[in-house]
Parts: structure tokens; C-alpha cells; sequence
């Protein structure tokens, strides 16, 4: 097939970026997106041009790295799916596609299409863990029996990537799906319970300051979500902070 | 001390089971107060270099982290699947840790050092109690408990899972470690940086150049000891289940610097992963070794039938009974589909090279479930009181039972292949997936070069010349979190009055020059081909000659050729942009050039390794049947130095007595 | 945002059952409107109170929309927002709007006319007056138009935004499907109840 691709080029953090368009053809509806840029790269190195850059790592789906709104959706049309997962047979010949970094004012745009998404690891820094030592002299693992519905339940908000589909989803460039999910996960176990409320006055602080949206529930990330990350965690998390802050 | 000095390794004396304890007992230990005057490098946040970090900045040491990733959260270590080993017994099933110990090592085919993995055994249960204290949700029972499942090659229950995304869990929990001491500054993490050289004073490792992948900048970092955790060098073969960021480079260079490499050839191929469908494909997913458990394997038995499979003229449906070579089932009786990975791998390869292979590319074997449903749909029909003899109500049922089972696989593959195989066999083929080989180390996990250390993958320690299932994560957290914290103190008690490393020397000096030049050159190379291009070509010789089987000619074909194919490289790179600022294909040139050497010190490695064993097999070297055939004399870990090219690399051998284990043949017919 | 909107709703819910007082009976009507326009808690309490919701409810709401806003300052491209979300839902702020215009002709029809009557130019107390007010006010087609649109978009903002009031204040629980379930129910009742009021009086009067 052939594909008429706009592609958004920026140098730096500093440019101001724009669409670029490039015809490629020949696409196998086999390959995936990432393997069609590849493609793309390989032609504009070999002509002297500059290739896309984009982030991607494991191409299967769990790392986290790939983030490209494609056609006005992150990870583009295909649910349930990560970027690298997405495969050109859910295109048609001839197609136009409209490739994006993900937006929001709290990930700068570091070159075209990749964006830095540390915002995410400093509020997981400000209180994403159990402070116990890493020693190895802790009580044995079964020792505290755990629910399993709330064992089970703890692991799905766990199965969060951490690629921000969410973010770049919300009208609102909210994070409230990312921070809920850890929130949740620590919040179900019986580990997270001596940390529990400033876990989430810190975390949300955080989230906070490093400018995302407030949540309007729309349920645009759930919809976008690779992993299903469900919107019960935002509830969940309105629940804890409410809680937190009516206790301190 | 001077490079080499602590090969061949030596192990704590007394009892098997006391040699661990008793080194612990006896070691030089560093007072909290001096911790804090200490400075650590670790290059890799996957399992090892996340938990390693995470442990020393804990205990007071000051940690400087790398990862060429956006964030350590995504180093590989999150895509391991099926679960992590531990002889914790709560099956009640027999385990021990000698049975971990055994195993281990037996299923290493007898290449691996005893005192090391009778170590991983002993803290193997404390790993599982360390990452529940970390709300790591592991599965669990009705209970409340945690549930455990049976993996290949073992006897006994003892791998926990989280549900199939195990390596995920384990990786957030040391993340979440980690971010616990970066909060409270003690671990200083660079993101997006790649080292790009160890640096060596006075004959011990104090620092490395790094380069900064956003800006493009190179950085020099001094410490009193570097620990390299950049994980295995699978994507020698360009197409791998590894990353496409995964990289020997790290590994390659302190081995250039004089860190002693060892079994490079010793690589697993695991045997069900998606084939290549084009010359575009970029990378290999893996279907768990679980469907093997319900799938059968074959080949049509014609030629003929195999070509119009090809051509796309013939259906495998329409392919009966009798036309089919279940090739496992008739080769091996005893163990049929269930055979070990590197049996079942060899034994595909060896159809499609005879032109029985299935897809466009004729690298496939069938997968077939079509029993499996029509099976358990009779079962399921019986036990509802429905007509057995309902074809479609079976077909149904047993499609419904395997979905149970297996559907999240199915998805995946249906994604990927676009082929429903609920209705279809799949195709498979065999990928590269982990090495075991690596940097050599001794029982302090130090490498040839003091003050350097290599953990998890990066080395090449525990798993011998074959990995079991659910090894890999037991021994990266095992090294991070519980050994090396250790026995770096044993060393760095030594350094306590050393004081700060200076960056202002000819040696960071120098080594950022030689960096600086190597970088130009690739820029200011006017080729005419993508780096893409030479290492998908390399890819192609190691798949062919230096892959799941091997002999002496082929290699010394493979040798030849990456010469080749380095040179052109080094002529006919084309790499654009410029040195500063973000540049993706100056990272992967670098990469690909380190992986040009490494290839050819893995096929002179295969070369010399006259027998057959674990992932490496020589065609010379097999029994009347055509199984492996270990020789008593290569009972050894072979451990290369680095003299200046791969080809001129010196060949040290550490001698592997098994005092604790009986050395016995292993048989699946 | 969620416990003003609750706060705005419960007024609606007092404010629906007194206007539909006037299809059942004249008298009963002009009872309540009498009580509730010259009870002194009502009014010098609970009538600021009420005001001071409304302001607070959507000074708040623009601020919030102008900071969400200011998240995201490079706009993407293309949109594809109807793909994982509702229209309704990313426009709270427009039918709040329509809502805004529609409470300041109703200001101008009663509350003013209201103060006007009673504070201003001091007229005495006259206990029949109201329902032969409201009914002259559903005279003209084109203000019982815009009254019926008003509550149209009024109905979309509680469908999206009584059920995320709840979600907002972390209620999620096995009541919740119920909750949403009455939550749906109500916005779509109380503002046909309105409307039916509206239209009631426009056709069986004139």
C-alpha cells in the first residue's frame, strides 16, 4: 500500500516544530507503525535527510516507550494497543496519517516525536513505594494472607506502562489515571497501609506542580488506555486524598 | 591488584551450604560513616542494576544510576513473562535449595560454577519476601497465599507470577526502590545517558564516559567502583526477543579494557515465537512455552504439499492426517512436544532447511491446537450431557476451553499474524532470546578488572550453557539485592581513605578523546548505507552459521565474513546529523560496531568449542541420533582477553570440578 | 465543583416540585411562592446562599476550564476526540454557558422583577399573584424556545455531570451502577418537568 504521511518535525525544545509531508510507498499491511517509520528512516538516511526520531525499546507492547498520537488518537485506532503493537493493516491504501508527539505542557517536546515524560518518575519519586529496606530481612512472604480479590485488583492498577496515553487523551492533559493506578496498587495492599495518606497528598502535590490538568471524567484515557486502567482508581484516588486531607 | 589477578575464582571454603555465610562472616566491612564518603557507578536499571542501586544507596554508599532509557522503568527486564524461581516450598512438593541448586545447574548442562548458584539458591526465597515487602502483587490462592506454577525442566512448583507480567512487576518494585532513594538524593539518576567507555586508574576501574543523548554531550563520572548491569547481547542476531535498545556496548567495553569475556557462543533459542513474515520485520515476539503444553508440532510430510503451502495454494487444513510429520512426537516418543527448548529448536530448523518450512519465507512450523479443541470439546460435552458426536458443539466447546486457557496468547498472535488460530495452526519458528554467556566473573561477581563488577545477564555466572524458565529475573534481583551489596563492601573497605575521584586526569582525559574521535569518525563517514544495513547483514551470518547449530566450516565462513562486513562498515556507514544534540543512529552505530566485534569473538568461541552443549550444538559433535554430545575436556568456562582484535583474543579456561553433583548425559527419547 | 454542583442540583430538585405545583393547582401555587418569596430564612439565608453556589459554581468552572487549557499549549493537529469520549463531556463549559444566559434572563424575568415589586417599590403583599406572572411569562413562542433549549443543554450537563460528581468525591462501590443509574434518571426528568411546565402553560393559555 501506499501512504501519505505528516509528520511532526521539530529540531530541539526550542523550535517551534511543524507538519512535514512524505509519500511512502510499498507498506506491507504486515509490518507494524514502527516498522513502516523504520522504513520511512532508512530512505531519508540513505537520501541525506534527517530520520524521524521517535522513542520506542521493546516492541511488544509492555515497555512503555512508544508515544505517538496517530490520526488524532494515542497509539492510534486500533484498542487496546500500544504503537508498536499497531499494524498497517488497520489502514487503507492510499490513507492520510497524521503522526503527533504526545501533548501536554508538563512533557517538552525533546525532538519530533519524542517528548520527556521524567515528569512521571518524579511523582512516582515523591512517594510511589514502600519505604521498607531493601535488605532481605523482612518477615517471610506468607505471613500476611492477602485477599485475593484486592491481590487481583492491585495488579491491574499495577499494569500501568507508564506511556502516557492517558495524558495525551484528556482535553485536559490530566495524569489522574497514571497517579491513581500506583495510588491504588499500594492502596489495596496491606504494604502500602503505614504510608497510605501522605502517599497521596504527596503524589497529587506532585502531579500538582508539574502542570498537568484537573479531571473533568471524561474517560478519554480509560478509552485510549493500552493496559485498561480502569477509572474506578480516580475514584479510588478522590476517595484517599479526600480522606488524607480530612485526617491532617 | 592487576587485571586478571583473581581469575581463575576462588570460592569460600567449608561445606556448600555454609560457604555463603561463612564468606559474609568474614568479609571486610565499611562503617556507615565512610559509606557516605563512596561513590558508586552502575550502568543498567533492569532487575540487577535497579535492585543494585536501590540496595547500595540504601546501605550509604552515594550512587550515580545510568540507563540510555527515558526512564528506568522500561530497561527490558519488564517484558519477562512467566515468573521467577524460588526454593521457598510452600508447595510442600520436595524443594530445596540443593533441588534448586541441582536443577539449576543440570539444566546449565554442567557449564556453570557450583558455589555461585548454590548461592542463588540460598537467597532465592528471601528475593520473594523482599519484593512482597514492596507491594510487588504476586498471584495468589482463595487463601490469601501466594500461588506458585511448574516450569519446564523441573520437577517441583516453585515459580511465582504475576498473571504474564511478572518481569514488569518485579522491575517496578526495584524501580519504586529506586525512586525511594533518588527522592532522598542518594541515587543520582541519569536518564538517557549512554556509557561510552570504562575508565581505569592506577589499574582499577574509577569511572566512565557517558554521553548524554538529548544534548549529545559527553560526561565524565569518576567513582570508586563501577557495576555494569546492561543485560545480554541477543541482538548480535539483530532480530531477537530482546529490545531494539539492547546492547553489548557497555559489556564490550570494559572487556576492551581489559574485563575477560566469557562463553560468548553459549546463547538460548527459544522455539515458539512468531516468525519473520518480511524483511522489514525489527524484532521477534515470544508465545509462552506453555502452548506447547496443548499444541502439537509439524511439518507437512510431502515436499511437494510444503511448496503449495508457500505459494499460498494449499490450506494446512486441508492437509490430512496422514501427509503431517509430527516431527517431535516421532523423533522424540518419550517427551514429544514437551522436549527441552534447544531440542525442540534444533529439530524445527532442521525441517525447514530441508525445505519443509511453512510460511512465505519457509522459516515456520506448524502449532496446532486442532486436537487439543476437538478433545477437550468432547470432554466438555460429555460432562454437560450434550451429543458427543455434535461436531460443531465440540468445536465450540473445546475452542471456549482453550480460549480459558490460552486467550490472551491467541489475541496477541491474531494482532500480529492476522490469522485466527482457533481455526488455523499457528506458525512458529525459533528466536533468539537470552545468552548466558557473558563478562567473566569471580565469586564476588567482580570481572578481571578491579573494581569493576558485572551482574545479572551482563555476566555470564549462573545458568551454565542453558538457562531454565524463570531463572533470568531469580538471578538479576538475587545479584542486586542481596550479593553484590556484599561483596563490593569487601572491596571498598579498602578505599576508604582514597577520597574523592578526580575527573581532571590524562585517563578520563584520554578515554573522553578516544570516545570524541569515534563519534566523528562515524559523523564525518560520507557512506552510503544505514547503519541498519550492516547490522541486519551481520544478523544474517550469525542466524545461518553461528545460530542453533554449527560446524567448523560455517564458522570459519561467519568469522570471515563479519571481518568483511566490519570493514565495509567502517568505510560505507552513512550517519546524519551531527555529534551534538539528539541523534539516534550515532547511538546505533556505536552499538552496531561493538556487536561486529563481539560476533566474531562468539564464532571463534563456537569454533573452539569442540562438543556439543545447552544452546550450542556442533553438527561434529552429536550422538548417532543426532542429539548433543558433551566432551569431558571442554568442562570448562572459557574466558577470552582481549588483544587488540577478536581474532587475536586469549583463550583462559577455569576449570569446573562438580564436588556436590553427579555429571550425568541428559535423554528425551 | 461536585459539591456545588450536588448543592445546585438539590435546588433543582425544591424548584421543579414548586413550579409544577401550577399544572395541578393555582392555589397551591401561589401558596408556595408566597411562602418561599417573603419567609425571612429563605430569604436573606438560604437565597444567598443559593446565589453564592451559582457564582461559585461557575467562576469555578472557568478557571478550572483556563487552567486545563493552559496544560496542553500547543494544540494537536488533528483531533479525534469523539473517538474515546463524549461531546457532552469535553463541553461542560458550553452548555454551562447556555445554562449562565438562561439564569440571567430568568434574573431579569423574576428575581428583578421580584426585588423590584417587593424591596423597591415597597407594593403590599398580594398572595395571588404569582401563577397569573408565571403563566404571561410562557406568552411569547419565541422566550418558551429558548426556555425549552436552555433546559435541553441543561439535561446534557447533568447527564454527564451529577454521575461525575460522584466519581469526583471517590464514591465508587457497589452502590455506584445504582447511583448512575438515578443519577441518569434524574437529569433527564427534572428538566422535562420543566419544559412540559413551560409548554403546559403556553398551550393551554394562549
Amino acid at each position: 500500500m501506499n501512504l501519505k504521511l505528516k509528520i511532526w518535525r521539530q529540531k530541539d525544545a526550542t523550535d517551534t516544530g511543524k507538519i512535514v509531508d512524505y509519500n511512502i510507498s510499498d507498506v506491507s499491511s504486515d509490518m507494524s507503525f514502527l516498522e513502516m517509520l523504520d522504513v520511512l528512516n532508512t530512505q531519508l538516511i540513505e537520501k541525506g535527510d534527517d530520520p524521524v526520531s521517535f522513542d520506542h525499546d521493546c516492541r511488544e507492547g509492555i515497555c512503555g516507550s512508544c508515544s505517538l498520537q496517530i490520526n488524532g488518537q494515542p497509539h492510534g485506532p486500533d484498542g487496546g494497543t500500544t504503537t508498536c503493537q499497531l499494524h498497517m493493516r488497520k489502514f487503507k491504501d492510499q490513507q492520510t496519517i497524521v503522526i503527533e508527539p504526545f501533548r501536554a505542557k508538563a512533557f517538552p517536546i525533546i525532538k519530533d516525536l519524542i517528548i520527556d515524560r521524567s515528569a512521571f518518575d518524579r511523582i512516582q519519586q515523591a512517594g510511589g513505594y514502600v519505604s521498607v529496606n531493601t535488605s532481605g530481612n523482612t518477615q517471610d512472604a506468607n505471613t500476611t494472607p492477602i485477599n485475593k480479590v484486592d491481590a487481583d485488583h492491585a495488579f491491574d492498577a499495577a499494569a500501568c506502562i507508564g506511556c502516557a496515553a492517558c495524558v495525551a487523551a484528556c482535553k485536559n492533559s490530566s495524569a489522574m489515571l497514571f497517579v491513581s493506578a500506583k495510588v491504588s496498587q499500594y492502596a489495596l495492599l496491606p504494604q502500602g497501609q503505614i504510608e497510605r495518606q501522605q502517599r497521596v497528598q504527596d503524589m497529587v502535590a506532585q502531579m500538582d506542580e508539574e502542570g498537568f490538568g484537573a479531571c473533568t471524567n471524561t474517560g478519554a484515557c480509560e478509552a485510549e488506555c493500552p493496559k485498561g486502567i480502569s477509572l474506578t482508581n480516580i475514584a479510588r484516588m478522590n476517595r484517599e486524598y479526600i480522606g488524607a486531607n480530612l485526617k491532617s | 591488584m592487576k587485571i586478571g589477578a583473581n581469575f581463575p575464582a576462588a570460592t569460600p571454603e567449608g561445606p556448600l551450604e555454609k560457604k555463603w555465610t561463612s564468606y559474609k562472616d568474614k568479609i571486610d566491612l565499611v562503617n556507615p560513616a565512610n559509606k557516605r564518603l563512596l561513590d558508586i557507578i552502575v550502568v543498567g536499571t533492569g532487575l540487577a542494576g535497579g535492585s543494585a542501586a536501590a540496595t547500595l544507596s540504601e546501605l550509604g554508599y552515594n550512587v550515580k544510576a545510568f540507563c540510555f532509557q527515558d526512564s528506568p522503568r522500561r530497561a527490558h527486564s519488564i517484558a519477562a513473562q512467566g515468573g521467577i524461581n524460588a526454593s521457598k516450598n510452600y508447595m510442600g512438593d520436595g524443594d530445596s535449595n540443593y533441588r534448586l541448586f541441582y536443577d539449576t545447574v543440570k539444566g546449565g548442562d554442567y557449564r556453570a560454577r557450583e558455589e555461585n548458584v548454590y548461592r542463588l539458591a540460598e537467597v532465592s526465597g528471601n528475593i520473594i519476601d523482599q519484593c512482597v515487602a514492596q507491594g510487588v502483587p504476586f498471584a495468589r490462592d482463595y487463601g490469601g497465599l501466594l500461588d506458585n506454577r511448574s516450569f519446564g525442566g523441573v520437577l517441583v512448583s516453585r515459580t511465582f507470577y504475576a498473571k504474564g507480567q511478572t518481569g514488569q512487576q518485579l522491575l517496578l518494585g526495584a524501580y519504586s526502590a529506586m525512586n525511594r532513594q533518588i527522592a532522598r538524593g542518594k541515587i543520582k539518576m541519569y536518564n538517557r545517558h549512554e556509557m561510552m567507555d570504562l575508565v581505569i586508574v592506577d589499574g582499577k576501574a574509577r569511572g566512565i564516559i557517558a554521553k548524554n543523548l538529548i544534548t549529545g554531550e559527553l560526561e565524565r563520572h569518576s567513582a570508586h567502583a563501577v557495576v555494569i548491569a546492561s543485560g545480554g547481547y541477543g541482538n548480535v542476531f539483530y532480530l531477537s526477543t530482546n529490545a531494539m535498545g539492547s546492547n553489548v556496548s557497555a559489556a564490550w567495553k570494559i572487556h576492551k579494557k581489559g574485563a575477560w569475556f566469557a562463553n560468548p557462543c553459549f546463547t538460548q533459542i527459544h522455539p515458539t515465537c512468531i516468525p519473520v513474515s518480511g524483511d522489514h520485520q525489527s524484532k521477534l515476539t515470544l508465545m509462552s512455552e506453555s502452548l506447547r503444553n496443548d499444541g502439537r508440532i509439524w511439518v507437512p510430510a510431502k515436499e511437494a504439499d510444503a511448496k503449495a503451502i508457500r505459494e499460498g495454494k494449499l490450506k494446512p487444513t486441508a492437509i490430512i492426517e496422514q501427509d503431517r510429520d509430527y516431527f517431535l512426537e516421532r523423533r522424540y516418543p518419550a517427551f514429544g512436544n514437551l522436549v527441552p527448548r534447544d531440542v525442540a529448536s534444533r529439530a524445527a530448523k532442521e525441517r525447514c532447511d530441508a525445505g519443509f518450512g511453512v510460511n512465505a519465507t519457509g522459516e515456520a512450523v506448524y502449532l496446532d491446537f486442532a486436537s487439543a479443541i476437538e478433545r477437550y470439546g468432547r470432554e466438555k460435552a460429555l460432562i454437560t450431557h450434550h451429543d458427543p458426536n455434535d461436531r460443531e458443539l465440540i468445536l465450540k466447546l473445546g475452542r471456549e476451553v482453550i480460549a480459558n486457557k490460552y486467550g490472551n496468547l491467541f489475541q496477541m498472535y491474531e494482532k500480529i499474524v492476522d490469522q485466527n488460530p482457533y481455526e488455523t495452526p499457528m506458525m512458529i519458528y525459533p528466536a533468539v532470546h537470552y545468552t548466558m554467556g557473558g563478562v567473566w566473573v569471580d565469586y564476588d561477581l567482580m570481572t578481571t578488572v578491579p573494581g569493576c563488577y558485572a551482574i545479572g545477564e551482563a555476566n555470564f555466572s549462573e545458568h551454565g550453557a542453558n538457562r531454565l524458565g524463570a531463572s533470568a529475573l531469580m538471578q538479576g534481583l538475587a545479584d542486586g539485592y542481596f550479593v553484590l551489596p556484599y561483596t563490593i563492601g569487601n572491596y571498598l573497605a579498602n578505599d576508604i581513605r582514597t577520597g574523592p575521584i578526580s575527573t581532571e586526569t590524562p585517563e578520563f582525559e584520554q578515554a573522553e578523546k578516544e570516545v570524541k574521535e569515534q563519534l566523528e569518525r562515524f559523523i564525518n563517514n560520507k557512506g552510503s548505507k544505514s547503519v541498519d544495513y550492516f547490522h541486519k547483514r551481520l544478523g544474517k551470518v550469525m542466524w545461518n552459521n553461528v545460530g542453533m547449530s554449527r560446524n567448523a566450516a560455517g564458522l570459519k565462513e561467519a568469522i570471515k565474513e563479519i571481518q568483511t562486513i566490519r570493514e565495509e562498515f567502517y568505510k560505507d556507514v552513512k550517519v546524519p546529523g551531527d555529534v551534538v544534540g539528539f541523534n539516534e543512529e550515532l547511538a546505533k552505530a556505536g552499538r552496531v560496531a561493538d556487536f561486529l566485534e563481539l560476533g566474531e569473538l562468539f564464532a571463534k568461541d563456537a569454533l573452539e568449542r569442540e562438543e556439543s552443549c545447552g544452546g550450542h550444538f556442533r553438527e561434529e559433535h552429536q550422538t548417532p541420533e543426532g542429539e548433543a554430545k558433551r566432551n569431558k575436556e571442554f568442562q570448562y568456562v572459557a574466558a577470552w582477553e582481549y588483544k587488540g582484535t577478536p581474532s587475536e583474543a586469549n583463550l583462559h579456561k577455569e576449570m569446573l570440578a562438580y564436588k556436590y553433583i553427579e555429571v550425568k548425559e541428559r535423554s528425551y527419547k | 465543583m461536585s459539591l456545588s454542583a450536588l448543592f445546585l442540583i438539590s435546588f433543582l430538585l425544591l424548584h421543579v416540585a414548586i413550579n409544577f405545583l401550577s399544572v395541578i393547582s393555582k392555589d397551591m401555587y401561589n401558596e408556595a411562592s408566597h411562602f418561599m418569596g417573603y419567609n425571612p430564612i429563605i430569604q436573606f439565608v438560604m437565597q444567598p446562599i443559593l446565589i453564592s453556589g451559582v457564582i461559585f459554581h461557575f467562576v469555578l468552572g472557568f478557571v478550572l476550564e483556563f487552567q486545563n487549557k493552559s496544560a496542553r499549549p500547543v494544540p494537536y493537529v488533528m483531533k479525534n476526540s469523539a473517538a474515546n469520549s463524549s461531546w457532552i463531556s469535553r463541553n461542560m463549559l458550553y452548555s454551562g454557558l447556555v445554562i449562565l444566559a438562561f439564569l440571567g434572563v430568568h434574573f431579569y424575568d423574576f428575581w428583578i422583577h421580584e426585588i423590584n415589586y417587593k424591596y423597591l417599590t415597597d407594593q403590599v403583599p398580594n398572595e395571588a399573584r404569582y401563577f397569573s406572572e408565571l403563566v404571561e411569562k410562557f406568552k411569547d413562542p419565541l422566550r418558551v424556545g429558548f426556555y425549552v433549549l436552555s433546559f435541553v443543554l441543561l439535561m446534557l450537563h447533568l447527564l454527564h455531570g451529577f454521575q461525575s460528581a460522584f466519581q469526583s468525591l471517590g464514591v465508587n462501590n457497589k452502590f455506584s451502577p445504582i447511583i448512575k443509574k438515578a443519577a441518569m434518571t434524574f437529569s433527564y426528568v427534572v428538566p422535562l418537568a420543566f419544559i412540559f411546565i413551560a409548554l403546559y402553560h403556553h398551550f393551554t393559555h394562549y
